[in-house]
């Protein structure tokens, strides 16, 4: 096994190296000046001229690359053209709003997803599974603004129960932390749980067809037991998979809710550093995006030797 | 019944929430009367005033950098950290000798040759500056306090130059820092202004935070936009960046923020509504729209097209579009200049004021021998002002005959593609939509839009002999009407040779809660004399 997750490690490295290319030469070609947004409307064509220069920006692609790939490969992002602050830095700055919005997410998610996935499944053909799948269907499709919007108004400004925006680090206390979160959690959250829950009805389903299910029937278990201790741990692989899968999803639906609840993470700097083209920040976000989601795809197929034993690396 | 927050809480208590006894503070609510949360028009992405001239960084600077000179709300330059000034009868040599006891915030003492490094910077980069910078002889301390300008030529806007409002403001930093290359950003963020920039809570793109200086010295004189005694009430004040008008609308709405620079017009009528929001016009001077277009390129390099598109144009349109149906935040403004302010002018501007006329422009334009060229129009979707003002130009060209190339995008790509002197179907462009701020626009200081000097000219590259003209008579005048006649005459020369076409002339709201007070209209957000109760 960990010889398996040392080899996957160091593939890693290969992809990363791929990304770091494909994302220079990207924005290399692609249009737009950081000079001209620098140096302000009222600049002249001189002064966006001279700005480029001294940012480098006139140089041929080759060098650029270079010299950017070989600080990449000593561990350092560069310097953000605009704030003149080390990329590390920026992105250190914005990583605790992102993890705790994620991670407040991913909990909520699978808390109401995978019960409510179970329940559907187990009362196939009710009223509770079709009410169970058309708030799925809500959930996949409303935008998450939209949700965001919707929450704000009633539970901020109409019932004061949350705030309408920003984010308190946990250090300041887990209850300011929460309140700031929740409803952030649940808009970002809608279509995840919505994901989760259909993957987890279908594939209960497909389990609770199984020979040894009715044997389980048969020997008199109870039905939480049938449910929870047989049946959805062998339908937890397409599930984690999902879920793995989804974090994708939770990356790119970040960026909108946090411009929504004006959270500081790594979605709005995202934005930001695109707005502006400021290249360091997007090469660096990129990089660190795509290391995530490499890192969280190894770590869905440890989590399946756990719930499959018969998966063996 | 209405639940509110605390109640929700207590019932969360009670069910378990709250028994890990960590349930922090409510943290939304407006807190301390001495901290201003304060929601600025964008995002602070970088803080050097000279190298980067957004307004953006120029409104946070003025709390941070002082200027030897401000002007107040008649735009004339007082003395801010001058205490004395004494200019030689020929005009050629002045002398400046700063109040005693300033310091920046690092407790150093201002001195004279700060002046000199900071004034080098600034002429390195301000169009005044620059004209400063070809006329000097001589810029150099004399003593500690006291530092001498020799010039070659006299310059009687010498101590508004120094004082005025536009970008890049000429604000005073310590020498070490002031010498930076002006290309380059600074690294310290230094002043002797009366807020100090809290660099470690910087979050470019979320937060800036500035606290009290409290060895700024103010003058003794009542505040008045750029001049008089800066006083603060507030020990804090936090620039929360929100880039979304509907969530900056909402905290303003719960008390969460105080002051909102720059709500959109869509939502005025909603903050309104709310018993505790001030709405009012954010700046008296406003803001003039304005389309560019490339005078070294067909169609747009034969006059008779220009002025063909220019006799087209409805400016009523372009102004309900802009800021919508409320008549107060616009006006009809057949000038490059600020309309209300001293040296406005309309001479030469009969086709606006007369537009639209579109079956004389169609006639203008038949005889200008156009022949169908494409006219690539750049609009930048990502900005609500220059999307509504492309969207009517786009229409305006199509009824009137033109062949219009669309292209939707960004404001980045804009800024990068009307740099470029190629022909519009090689990366190129015809025309792009962009506004002046009314405080440039009310002298020559800060109007780089007006400037008809080609190449050396704003991105169009326009040439007009009668505006340059102008331009050297403004700038030599001493006296109020040979200001005005300046004004008068590039007025009408870059109206006939349609040196660029105004939209027309717009204001723009702020809103704040009603437990502040003390915030007067202008040209930037003035934090001096703004209370909290």
């Amino acid at each position: 096994m960990f010889s398996y997750i040392f080899g996957r490690v160091l593939a890693t490295i290969p992809v990363m190296l791929v990304v770091a290319f494909f994302v220079f030469s990207l924005l290399y070609i692609a249009p737009g000046d950081p000079a001209a947004v620098i140096a302000g409307d009222q600049a002249s064509p001189a002064d966006v001229e001279k700005i480029r220069a001294s940012l480098g920006l006139d140089r041929p692609f080759l060098v650029r690359f270079s010299e950017w790939f070989f600080k990449l490969l000593q561990g350092d992002l560069g310097t953000s053209m605009f704030t003149g602050m080390p990329v590390i830095e920026l992105i250190g700055q914005r990583v605790e709003p992102t993890l705790s919005l994620m991670l407040l997410t991913v909990i909520l998610a699978v808390t109401i997803a995978v019960p409510i996935g179970v329940l559907a499944a187990w009362k196939t053909g009710t009223w509770i599974d079709r009410g169970i799948m058309a708030i799925s269907v809500i959930g996949f499709s409303v935008p998450v603004f939209v949700v965001g919007y919707l929450l704000s108004f009633f539970f901020s400004l109409e019932l004061d129960w949350f705030p309408v925006q920003g984010y308190v680090s946990y250090k300041k206390g887990f209850g300011v932390w929460f309140e700031h979160l929740v409803l952030p959690a649940i808009a970002l959250g809608f279509v995840y749980i919505a994901l989760i829950a259909r993957i987890t009805r279908a594939t209960m389903l497909e389990v609770l067809s199984q020979d040894y299910i009715r044997t389980a029937k048969a020997k008199g278990m109870g039905q939480m037991g049938i449910l929870f201790l047989h049946a959805l741990k062998n339908a937890a692989v397409p599930v984690v998979t999902v879920i793995g899968i989804g974090i994708a999803l939770l990356i790119g639906g970040a960026v909108v809710t946090e411009s929504v609840f004006a959270i500081p993470g790594l979605g709005r700097l995202t934005i930001d550093a695109i707005v502006r083209r400021d290249y360091p920040l997007i090469q660096g976000l990129v990089v660190v995006f795509s290391f995530v989601y490499v890192l969280v795809n190894l770590c869905v197929d440890v989590i399946y030797t756990i719930v499959d034993p018969r998966i063996r690396y | 019944m209405k639940l509110n927050r605390r109640d929700l809480l207590k019932g969360a208590a009670g069910l378990g929430v709250a028994a890990t006894g960590v349930i922090g503070a409510p943290a939304f609510s407006q807190g301390s009367t001495k901290v201003l949360k304060f929601v600025p028009q964008a995002n602070l992405a970088n803080f050097d005033p000279i190298w980067g001239t957004q307004y953006v960084v120029r409104n946070a600077s003025q709390l941070v950098w002082d200027t030897l000179y401000g002007i107040d709300n008649t735009l004339q330059p007082k003395r801010q950290m001058v205490e004395s000034e004494e200019m030689s009868a020929d005009g050629l040599t002045w002398t400046f000798k700063l109040r005693p006891g300033l310091k920046f915030h690092d407790g150093s003492p201002v001195r004279a040759v700060d002046c000199v490094a900071s004034i080098t910077r600034w002429s390195a980069r301000d169009p005044m500056g620059l004209m400063l910078k070809a006329i000097q002889k001589e810029l150099v301390a004399v003593d500690d306090t006291t530092f001498k300008w020799v010039l070659s030529k006299p310059y009687p806007k010498m101590l508004f130059a120094l004082g005025k409002v536009g970008t890049p403001i000429c604000f005073i930093m310590p020498e070490r820092i002031a010498k930076t290359d002006p290309f380059k950003q600074i690294e310290e963020y230094i002043g002797s202004g009366p807020m100090r920039f809290a660099r470690n809570e910087w979050k470019p793109g979320a937060l800036a935070v500035f606290e009290r200086f409290a060895d700024y010295k103010p003058r003794s004189e009542p505040s008045n936009w750029m001049s008089g005694g800066k006083i603060i009430h507030f020990d804090r004040i936090e620039w929360i960046i929100m880039p979304d008008p509907a969530t900056a609308s909402a905290a303003l709405q719960s008390g969460e923020i105080d002051w909102w620079e720059s709500p959109l017009p869509d939502l005025i009528p909603l903050l309104r509504r709310n018993r505790n929001i001030e709405v009012d016009i954010a700046d008296p001077l406003g803001n003039i729209g304005a389309f560019r277009l490339n005078h070294l390129h067909p169609p747009f390099d034969n006059v008779k097209v220009r002025q063909a598109v220019q006799m087209a144009i409805s400016q009523e349109d372009y102004m309900r579009a802009v800021v919508g149906s409320d008549t107060k935040l616009w006006k009809k403004s057949a000038s490059f200049f600020t309309p209300d302010t001293p040296l406005y002018s309309e001479n030469g501007g009969d086709a606006l004021k007369k537009g639209p006329q579109m079956e004389a422009a169609k006639k203008l334009l038949a005889e200008s021998g156009y022949k169908g060229q494409p006219v690539t129009c750049l609009v930048a979707q990502d900005n609500s002002i220059t999307k509504a003002q492309g969207e009517i130009t786009a229409d305006v060209l199509k009824r009137l005959g033109m062949t219009v190339d669309f292209v939707a995008t960004d404001w980045g790509t804009v800024g990068q593609r009307r740099a470029s002197k190629n022909e519009p179907g090689k990366g190129g462009w015809g025309m792009f939509h962009t506004w002046h701020a009314g405080a440039d626009c009310a002298t020559l200081a800060g109007n780089v839009g007006v400037r008809a000097n080609g190449d050396k000219a704003w991105f169009g590259w326009p040439t007009s002999a009668g505006v340059e003209k102008g331009v050297d008579q403004w700038f030599d005048a001493s006296t109020l009407d040979a200001e005005k006649k300046a004004f008068a005459d590039i007025n009408k020369a870059g109206m006939d040779d349609v040196v660029y076409i105004p939209t027309g002339f717009f204001y723009s709201y702020q809103a704040w809660r009603k437990n502040l007070s003390g915030i007067t209209s202008g040209p930037l957000p003035w934090f001096t004399g703004v209370k909290k109760a």
